[in-house]
């Protein structure tokens, strides 16, 4: 699944999930049905507005083995709230199909070190670098360290400590607009927290936050860079 | 800020005035890291802490299942040990029964011992409108009150304040109210501390009346509970000749042995305590030893409505330790006055529009709409649930929460521009068609307008985004447009955004 922020913003965040699969042996589609997990609706209290894009959901990814996506939240979001779609939406069918695809989602980080077992993914990245784990990677899903094994085994990646790393950036989807004095306000806490260790990249495992933080940073000219942990992951020698 | 919430603005604009008191970001950064910390490390020394949360999680479920029997149960118990029992639906009533006990007493002035239903009912207001002086006698709630302000944290009203302030406060206004401050007063908290126990001392020993709430009342035995840290409430317990107790109705559990997970969960959760330093028990009337006429106020004020809402519910298991708060993001920056009401944080953002309801067009237009944009007031990172020592899915109620906003408005004549924005995306996103037409828009739109990679500033709704963060422009060929032109293959043509 890739995600629709990276869809339409970030569509080379997909092809790094893409060509990382592919890279350990993963024969990796992307199923052109697919939309949006519909966590925008949801977490603004538009549970019927959902209902569509839950169904369009599951029928996209039903016939496949495991849908891997670079998202916490999109991940967190299809099993703890698709359920929730389903049942307001009163349709068994709907709920059983739901819990199918539920089962079968893994975030990223989830899929490399539990699925495929590897924290080695042959990656080559030669710069200092900073993690912020993200609040539904974090809690919802409870990825624990599996990015930073990831990131720990990349070859010349060198990796510093954020200050507070695990206190939310604020971001919140439509929280971003709705509270955006509070929502800037924890944004930019946490790219003064990211300034101070030094790194040249933060990385993290879901682009609506990096684009928040990554948003900040570059509108106080910080010079340091957002990437997604996929397009570190995806970077060899060959293909820096 | 003065002594009331009513009439206060919704929470975004309530934020933002908050946001521009440094003062206050500083006051509560500090304050909350050192609670946190404290927490984290006894929290860290049980060894079993997960399993005690969900003891005293099912404690409060069984509770409030069946609440009503517990209720009764708790009545005949308090009545056989001489208390008496008073029923009070909504705050109007619990105020009126308050005033007629201190009017029957000829008392002009009553002790309190501090007490979110109180507070929740504005008992200190309604008796001062019948002539009756309320005495707050927590410090924190004291320096709150001597200040003409208002409580901003569930534990530690007077969070926003710092020492010099509270100095200040003393020096200007414990003289009008009784025993004046040492005039030497320095900002050291132990010669503040002093200066309040001199002031509060004769207040003790003077008033004929206590008002207590409660944290537990034991349906089997009859007994009230009170866990504080300072004595005060001790004193407000044991000396006057009359007590009146103002309980909710969720404060029930069923037995004695259902307190052992909720006061080892509370202290570690609130104050960083491995254990509280002054609990209080009583049952109804002991002759000759401490209040000899006991009366209990059972609280409903709409916590049978909040029953009654099968994902909100579990928000009445709260114990008031006020952990949440303190990890919130949200209210590390904005504070507790932001959210008006007793109740701040993360389940005041709850709590408050489960006790009033939404969309049952109660109160006037803006008490409707800062209710409202309560539930909205979190970024659903979950640092609330995860501390919670009694488990409840705040993210899930928030979220619930929001539904009943956004469904209570499903009837309006004019839809909110936010409502027609979603169902307008919900639309586009339900079909791979449409979005894969909508993103060839928008990667023309973003060549035109785009410079830098950046968009420029958006009008609307968007510039809260963009006035303080840069937002990238639409990708040129999105992820679904290169896929489809080259069938995902990585060699050449790969679009890198």
């Amino acid at each position: 699944m890739v995600t629709c922020i990276n869809d339409a913003l970030f569509p080379g965040t997909g092809a790094s999930v893409v060509r990382l699969l592919r890279r350990l042996g993963v024969d990796a589609e992307f199923p052109e049905a697919q939309t949006c997990c519909g966590q925008p609706m949801v977490n603004t209290g538009y549970l019927d507005e959902a209902v569509p894009l839950v169904r369009n959901y599951v029928d996209a990814f039903e016939t496949y083995d495991a849908v891997v996506t670079p998202s916490g939240s999109c991940a967190g979001s299809v099993r703890h709230q698709h359920g929730m779609v389903a049942r307001r939406a009163g349709d068994p069918g709907l709920e059983r199909a739901v819990t199918g695809t539920s089962a079968r989602v893994h975030e990223l980080s989830e899929f490399l070190v539990d699925v495929l077992g590897v924290t080695d993914v042959g990656a080559y990245f030669p710069h200092r670098v900073t993690y912020h784990p993200t609040c539904h990677s974090l809690r919802m899903l409870g990825v624990g360290d599996r990015p930073r094994q990831l990131l720990e085994a990349v070859r010349g990646l060198r990796l510093t400590e954020l200050p507070n790393a695990e206190e939310c950036c604020g971001f919140g989807g439509t929280f971003a607009v709705k509270n955006s004095d509070t929502s800037v306000a924890m944004g930019a806490d946490k790219a003064r927290h990211v300034r101070s260790t030094g790194a040249e990249v933060l990385v993290a495992g879901d682009s609506s936050c990096l684009m928040h933080i990554g948003g900040l940073l570059s509108r106080q000219r910080s010079g340091v860079r957002v990437m997604h942990l996929a397009d570190v992951l995806a970077a060899t020698e060959d293909a820096p | 800020m003065t002594g009331t919430f009513v009439g206060m603005p919704a929470f975004p604009a309530a934020a933002r005035d908050a946001l521009a008191d440094t003062q206050l970001r500083h006051n509560l950064a500090h304050a909350t890291a050192t609670i946190r910390g404290k927490r984290a490390a006894v929290v860290g020394e049980v060894e079993h802490w997960e399993a005690l949360r969900l003891a005293g999680a099912a404690v409060k479920e069984r509770a409030l299942h069946g609440l009503e029997d517990h209720l009764v149960r708790l009545e005949e118990s308090l009545v056989a040990r001489g208390a008496q029992v008073h029923w009070a639906r909504d705050a109007a009533e619990a105020n009126a029964l308050v005033a007629d006990v201190a009017r029957r007493h000829g008392a002009d002035e009553v002790v309190k011992v501090k007490s979110m239903a109180t507070q929740e009912i504005g008992l200190n207001e309604a008796l001062a409108a019948e002539g009756i002086a309320a005495w707050e006698t927590d410090l924190a709630e004291m320096i709150v009150q001597l200040g003409d302000d208002l409580p901003s944290h569930i534990l530690v009203p007077a969070i926003h304040r710092n020492r010099a302030e509270i100095r200040e406060i003393f020096l200007r206004r414990m003289a009008d109210v009784g025993r004046p401050a040492p005039a030497d007063l320095t900002d050291e908290p132990a010669v503040l501390a002093a200066a309040a126990r001199e002031h509060l001392r004769e207040k003790f020993l003077r008033a004929k009346v206590g008002v207590s709430g409660a944290n537990f009342a034991v349906a089997d035995t009859g007994t009230l509970v009170v866990v504080e840290s300072e004595g005060n409430g001790r004193m407000c317990l044991t000396l006057p000749e009359v007590l009146v107790t103002v309980v909710g109705i969720e404060k029930v559990v069923p037995t004695w042995a259902e307190l052992d997970p909720l006061l080892r969960l509370l202290p570690r959760s609130s104050t960083g305590e491995r254990m509280n330093p002054y609990t209080s028990t009583w049952t109804g009337v002991t002759p000759d030893d401490g209040p000899q006429e006991v009366h209990v106020v059972l609280l409903d004020n709409g916590r049978t409505r909040a029953l009654a809402d099968e994902v909100g519910r579990q928000a009445l298991r709260c114990i008031r330790c006020s952990a949440c708060l303190n990890v919130c993001p949200v209210y590390e920056r904005v504070g507790g006055h932001a959210y008006g009401s007793v109740y701040p944080g993360p389940i005041g953002a709850i709590l408050n529009p489960l006790l009033h309801g939404i969309g049952e067009g109660t109160g006037d237009p803006q008490s409707r709409s800062q209710v409202e944009s309560l539930p909205y007031a979190s970024s659903l990172c979950g640092a609330c649930f995860e501390v919670c020592p009694v488990r409840i899915d705040i993210p899930e109620v928030l979220v619930h929460l929001r539904s009943k906003v956004v469904d209570a408005h499903r009837g309006d004549r004019v839809p909110k521009p936010e409502a027609l924005a979603m169902r307008a995306a919900a639309h586009t996103l339900a079909d791979a068609k449409r979005l894969g037409r909508a993103e060839r828009l928008a990667g023309r739109v973003g060549r035109l307008v785009g410079r830098r990679g950046t968009t420029p500033r958006l009008p609307g709704p968007g510039a809260g985004w963009t006035d303080a963060r840069d937002l990238p422009t639409p990708a040129r060929e999105s992820f679904r447009g290169w896929w489809r032109r080259t069938g995902g293959r990585l060699d050449g043509g790969e679009n890198d955004g």
